[in-house]
């Protein structure tokens, strides 16, 4: 993984980011001269027994799965080899390559993620912002908690109020009715998904989105502000001088951490959205896989479409945090 | 205590100097700003009042699309049509089983592994923190991990295949070990000479100090094991081993399947129906919702600390 991030030189986003409480540096004492395996196991062995189940938990249920990605490059048949029977090559990388309904949800994928991205992601810089420009102790507490309550419900929960508020006779339509216009079965038309989802993604997640930046935003120094106020600068001019900067690297870390997972955008959201009229738009990578791949049973072929799109996130993420490190020399590892 | 881990105080407002006068424009800003959050409020809340409103509504009333702030023909009725459904016990049962047993599980294998870890002189530390983190950014994917899970390891329609499979969140597991980072080294040498092994401390010293932090945690795989929905719904087939969540999403997946309905009018049969199991599902939330929101708010800030 380091490899792809360029230089080992690694800022820990504890020295960077301001919401850390006091930054703790890690002293690594040199104390022994390097103790050998058995020594190690020997004097530690108590300590070495409480990573064991955990090591299993991973190599069982995470890397072994990793390994089971083979089936991509091999036949594979229910019942009987579950690493697959023989090898067939980039064989089912083709056959979605050359599947135009694969590049349909691509690109469903690809647009639904950027304005996934672009809209929910500056969404709670502006909400912090405004929070951090209240007075009222109260007020502020009382918004903060409201606005996090969303975040708690289950996706289920989330759907289903989505599905009632823009049904024939939502709310939604009630509002479009009063100012004069027809209802819209919204969930049966393609071009209204996109939007739909996203509201509900903000509705969702910008509330508990604000809470790294308000701890950020805690710890700027006050006599920053008092001295830039001697300089005559007004509201606007401090909060873009010293504000924003005084939160930039906790929004490098959450861009880097967006940009990483947008092709995943919410599989299980959209999967309880939609539905086969409104498949022109709203059917993503990971739907898509979960129909053929476990609905109609095509393992291998899911398999190499799954694969494809862990590896886009990978690179996505691991190109995303050079550049943050490149440019403003925070990054997550 | 040595353990404390300060995290800032979130609803503080900044101290201004009262000397200065607000100029105009920002005076102007300010009732702007306190106008724009009353409406995020006032939208956050909205689909909940609807929820309720229309849970305690008729169901001619809410295809009529007359249901809004307030019910509209009051009737309790469909709590008891709801509540008469046996099935839907079975599940909510279920649900708090599924929770109890994985929260459990995933506390047993968390905490051990993130004190182990934070262990600085640990003889491979960093391999043991490195296999964690790296399957944050990579996972082998729907397909091989259903493979696993239904025919390999056979669980279909156990327990085990809701409980196992993510019992330990990466994101959990550092934030714990940030937070045990904090105990020093010399705590467990002193405690050595008292005689105490590394069991002794973890569990004489380390948990009873840590009493904070697990709340926490234990909270964090509660809420998303009882949220939680999907692993049933690809591992169970058996009705009454779904969960509360799967029984809520066949239910709307039955209603607002546009073959179902004739393409015309999505949301009708049982609106009212939904809206109560709906209320239903998310009552233990909101009603615990204020008591534990702290400790999500000091969580995802600890987490912060290392990514």
């Amino acid at each position: 993984m380091a490899q792809g991030a360029g230089t080992v030189a690694t800022v820990p986003l504890s020295d960077d980011a301001p919401p850390s409480p006091p930054p703790r540096d890690e002293p690594r004492p040199v104390r022994r001269a390097r103790t050998t395996w058995r020594q190690a196991l020997r004097k530690d062995w108590r300590l070495y027994s409480f990573v064991v189940l955990p090591v299993l938990f991973f190599l069982a249920f995470k890397y072994v799965p990793m390994i089971g990605n083979v089936i991509a490059f091999r036949r594979f048949r229910p019942g009987s080899n579950p690493l697959g029977d023989e090898w067939v090559g980039f064989y089912y990388f083709e056959m979605f390559i050359h599947n135009q309904q694969f590049w349909q949800v691509f690109w469903n994928t690809a647009i639904l993620g950027l304005l996934t991205l672009a809209i929910c992601f500056p969404l709670p810089i502006v909400l912090a912002l405004m929070l951090n420009e209240l007075r009222s102790r109260r007020f502020k507490k009382i918004v903060q908690t409201i606005s996090y309550l969303p975040h708690f419900m289950s996706i289920v929960i989330v759907a289903g109020l989505v599905l009632q508020l823009t049904a024939v006779s939502g709310t939604v339509n009630q509002v479009v009715e009063a100012f004069g216009g027809d209802a819209i079965a919204f969930m049966q038309q393609p071009d209204w998904f996109r939007t739909i989802y996203v509201s509900s993604e903000v509705w969702q997640t910008v509330g508990w989105g604000t809470i790294l930046y308000l701890a950020a935003l805690t710890t700027i120094d006050d006599q920053l502000y008092e001295a830039s106020r001697i300089d005559g600068a007004n509201r606007w001019q401090q909060t873009w001088h010293i504000t924003l900067p005084g939160i930039r690297p906790t929004m490098m870390v959450l861009l880097i951490l967006n940009i990483g997972s947008f092709m995943a955008v919410g599989f299980e959201k959209v999967l309880l959205l939609q539905n086969p009229l409104i498949y022109s738009t709203a059917d993503v990578i990971s739907t898509y896989l979960y129909r053929v791949g476990i609905q109609s049973a095509q393992f291998s072929y899911g398999t190499a479409i799954g694969l494809f799109e862990a590896i886009i996130g990978l690179v996505l993420v691991l190109s995303a945090n050079y550049a943050s490190r490149r440019m403003v020399g925070a990054s997550l590892w | 205590m040595v353990t404390e881990t300060s995290t800032p105080d979130l609803a503080a407002v900044r101290s201004e100097p009262t000397t200065i006068k607000d100029t105009p424009g920002y005076r102007a800003f300010r009732v702007a700003n306190l106008v724009a959050l009353l409406i995020v409020c006032a939208v956050t809340l909205y689909p909940f009042v609807n929820l309720v409103a229309k849970a305690f509504s008729s169901e001619g009333f809410i295809s009529a699309g007359e249901v809004n702030l307030l019910p509209r023909g009051f009737n309790v009725e469909t709590f008891e049509v709801v509540m008469a459904d046996s099935m839907f016990w079975i599940n909510y049962k279920n649900t708090v089983v599924y929770t109890v047993v994985g929260t459990f599980i995933s506390m047993a294998l968390t905490t051990p592994y993130a004190y182990a870890l934070s262990r600085q002189h640990l003889k491979g530390r960093s391999f043991f923190i490195g296999i964690a983190v790296f399957t944050m950014f990579f996972s082998g994917g729907l397909i091989p991990n259903y493979i696993l899970v239904a025919d390999v390891l056979n669980m279909r329609n156990t327990l085990w295949a809701i409980v196992l499979p993510g019992a330990i969140s990466v994101f959990n597991l550092l934030v714990m070990k940030s937070f045990f980072e904090n105990f020093p080294t010399e705590l467990e040498e002193a405690a050595a000479i008292d005689g105490l092994t590394t069991y002794g401390v973890f569990f004489r010293i380390v948990l009873p100090l840590s009493k904070a932090v697990l709340a926490t945690m234990t909270l964090f795989y509660a809420v998303s094991l009882w949220n939680s929905w999907f692993s049933s719904f690809l591992y169970l087939d058996q009705k009454e081993l779904f969960p509360v969540t799967v029984y809520l999403r066949n239910l709307i997946a039955a209603a607002s399947s546009p073959t179902a309905a004739e393409g015309l009018d999505t949301i009708q049969v049982g609106a009212n129906i939904q809206s109560v199991t709906m209320l239903l599902t998310v009552l233990p939330i909101v009603c615990f919702y204020p008591f534990i929101q702290r400790y999500f708010v000091s969580g995802v800030m600890l987490g912060s600390v290392k990514g």
